[in-house]
């Protein structure tokens, strides 16, 4: 009975390590990324509102000028803090093309909260033409599109060096360490005191690099938060479940063993 | 299935339908009182967890179908629309998408038992063999359902996969022609797997209904191996293992829930997030993990079969590992006529039972072979050659040492009923 039940479970262990490893295998980097504390890592994390409000600062002021994130609304913006008529100001600050109105006209008019992020370029090829031949990445997914993703994220925005003696980089190209490959298309983001923090936050390459993997971590997913929180509720009831199941069972049990 | 008996119901409505329609006997038969081997272990609750998993598999396919989009230009942003706009769309998608990789869990565990145990023998060889349809039917289900979020592995795992079917001489061509609707995997290849990814299940739950109405003709095995003889070795089914079974499953549930709130995508591959580009190959093209033993047998081989030293090539290398990875498969399908030893369960076959543990281990190699890159080398070794040699034992389990074992191994004595040893095992 003893050997049976330990194959089981060896068997059972082993499937299942061997399907995250197989996993994780999958898409490794040359370069160890160094792993940084965050806070809406673990069962119990969540994100820091006052970092993703900083985070979508630096966003709004160096990335977006290059990087779209069309799947993120300004309605969205709701989570991270923002009150419904900051979300109206905010977004009426861009101009967005709808239509055609009853004449058949395109018209001009003011992003409302449902509007998803503006892309600054009207598309691919415009962001091409204006990133010497590079397009840069949508960063709505960008997090979840790279394994460990928050921590290759700040590695890459913290991780520019002057190239290494033997690499030759061509016009517009520059070295990353955490880069797979190392050569990199975009110039380094950041620079100390760049964007102005309001709330005494420190204004260095580092933070902007902290504040804004949180935003983008939480813009690859919006509802991380709340599966969390379910997901909380609905283990404590299975395991409540598992109990009583368990003392039924050899309840019903009792008279055969 | 037969109306020869009816059971009395006091309930008159039940009494009403029941006279009528036999449903409520078969019921009462088939999961009432259904005479069952009273000494299964954990291993034979994974029937059930099947079940539970094809079930919920379905239900919230079928949500996820109401909103999902089969058009290559839709398909990604319509995924990316469920996780944040509909209404618990991220709830229902990785309970979806772990759900795959929990039903692949299920099932691995389930063929291991059948394995074990010997569930395959007389006189269950159809069972087995109405299960190894399933988990083909389960693999298409699976690699097709990878393809509609249209992310970079699922456009370029299904250009990896149709392709093999190139390998096949003469109409191999016109295959991948079919598979694909086109001249690539396009916006054809993507409705149409749609279509059959809905479709599929439902050929599953049908197979399905036939590998549980063969195992109420013969009756299930147990771990001892031998069969039932009297009321003394059984219980009825329910409440003994309708109420084990539910607490088991339970357990099962809590694990997959661990995946599905705390690591939903560790599971998955992060380039299908990145939306599939036709002119942007990733570095590593792998399929979901529960593929890897096959695909590492699929590209262990990489030599060409011909007449040496000419020019002419009877089985391309190609062709070779298609052959293989299928040929991997197909084994099982003959399996009981392989293994032909009178004693089922590797309890009492110390030596089948070391081979199989082996086999275990060999393909969980295979699994970790599969992940890694073709030219991969780990301490000085290609893994190339690993792979081969692994490749190499798990045909030789099916096609030289269970031979031989079902001739010379001797094997240990039986016990002479499951009650005794019941009673023996509960004296110990």
């Amino acid at each position: 009975m003893h050997t049976t039940k330990k194959a089981l479970i060896f068997s059972s262990v082993m499937v299942l390590a061997f399907a995250i490893s197989g996993a994780s295998m999958a898409g490794k980097s040359t370069t160890p990324l160094p792993q940084q504390e965050w806070g809406f890592e673990g069962p119990f994390g969540t994100f820091d509102r006052a970092a993703l409000q900083r985070g979508y600062k630096v966003y709004r002021n160096v990335c977006a000028g290059c990087h779209a994130m069309k799947r993120v609304a300004f309605r969205n913006l709701a989570d991270i803090g923002y009150d419904e008529s900051q979300i109206k100001a905010i977004a009426s600050e861009y101009t967005y093309i709808d239509g055609p109105n009853d004449e058949g006209d395109m018209f001009e008019r003011p992003g409302l909260p449902s509007d998803r992020f503006k892309s600054p370029f009207a598309n691919d090829n415009a962001a091409k033409a204006n990133n010497g031949g590079a397009l840069p990445p949508d960063l709505s997914l960008i997090v979840k599109a790279r394994a460990d993703g928050s921590n290759y994220l700040y590695g890459l925005l913290t991780g520019y060096e002057p190239a290494p003696d033997g690499v030759k980089l061509l016009d517009g190209q520059y070295y990353n360490k955490y880069m797979p490959g190392h050569i990199i298309a975009m110039a380094p983001p950041l620079a100390d005191d760049a964007v102005v923090y309001e709330d005494g936050a420190p204004q260095t390459v580092e933070q902007y690099a902290k504040d804004l993997t949180e935003f983008l971590t939480w813009a690859s997913e919006p509802s991380m938060e709340a599966r969390k929180k379910t997901g909380f509720n609905v283990l404590l009831f299975l395991i409540v479940f598992a109990g009583i199941m368990y003392a039924i069972k050899k309840k019903i049990w009792s008279d055969v063993h | 299935m037969g109306s020869s008996e009816r059971t009395e119901f006091k309930n008159p409505v039940v009494g009403w339908i029941d006279e009528r329609l036999p449903i409520f006997t078969m019921m009462q038969k088939e999961y009432g009182v259904f005479p069952t081997p009273r000494n299964f272990n954990y291993f034979w609750n994974f029937g059930a967890i099947l079940m539970f998993m094809l079930v919920t598999m379905i239900v919230t396919g079928i949500v996820l179908a109401m909103h999902y989009t089969a058009d290559t230009k839709l398909a990604f942003d319509s995924v990316e629309r469920i996780m944040r706009d509909v209404n618990g769309g991220w709830l229902i998608r990785y309970i979806h998408m772990n759900g795959a990789s929990f039903f692949f869990i299920a099932v691995y565990i389930h063929m291991f038992r059948g394995m074990y145990y010997g569930s395959y023998k007389k006189p269950r060889e159809l069972l087995w063999i109405l299960g190894v349809v399933i988990f083909l039917l389960m693999m298409a289900t699976a690699f097709i359902g990878y393809v509609l979020p249209w992310g970079q592995m699922s456009l370029w795992g299904a250009t990896v996969i149709t392709n093999l079917f190139s390998a096949i001489p003469l109409v191999g061509d016109s295959i991948v022609t079919l598979l694909w609707g086109g001249f690539a995997v396009d916006n054809a290849t993507l409705t149409r797997f749609f279509a059959l990814h809905y479709l599929l299940p439902f050929i599953i739950f049908a197979v399905v209904f036939l590998h549980v109405w063969a195992l109420h003709v013969t009756g299930s095995n147990n771990p001892l191996g031998i069969d039932t003889k009297g009321p003394q070795d059984t219980l009825p089914f329910h409440p003994y293992y309708t109420m084990k079974d539910t607490f088991g499953l339970i357990v099962f549930v809590i694990i997959y829930a661990i995946f599905i709130f705390y690591m939903p995508n560790a599971l998955g591959h992060p380039d299908n997030y990145i939306p599939a580009n036709p002119l942007v190959t990733p570095a590593h093209i792998v399929p979901e993990w529960y593929f890897l033993p096959f695909y590492a047998i699929l590209r262990a081989i990489t030599f060409e079969i011909g007449i040496p030293f000419t020019e002419v090539v009877f089985i391309t290398a190609k062709l070779g590992g298609v052959i293989a990875m299928f040929g991997s498969i197909a084994l099982l399908f003959v399996l009981p006529w392989l293994d032909t030893h009178p004693i089922r369960s590797a309890r009492f076959r110390p030596m089948y039972k070391a081979f199989l543990l082996a086999f275990l281990a060999n393909f969980i190699l295979l699994g970790y072979i599969g992940a890694q890159a073709a030219d991969a080398v780990v301490f000085g070794i290609p893994l190339s050659y690993v792979g081969l040699a692994a490749t190499a034992y798990y045909y030789a389990f099916f096609l030289a040492v269970l031979p031989w074992l079902s001739k010379n191994e001797k094997g240990r004595d039986l016990p002479a009923s499951i009650h005794q040893a019941v009673l023996e095992n509960k004296k110990a």
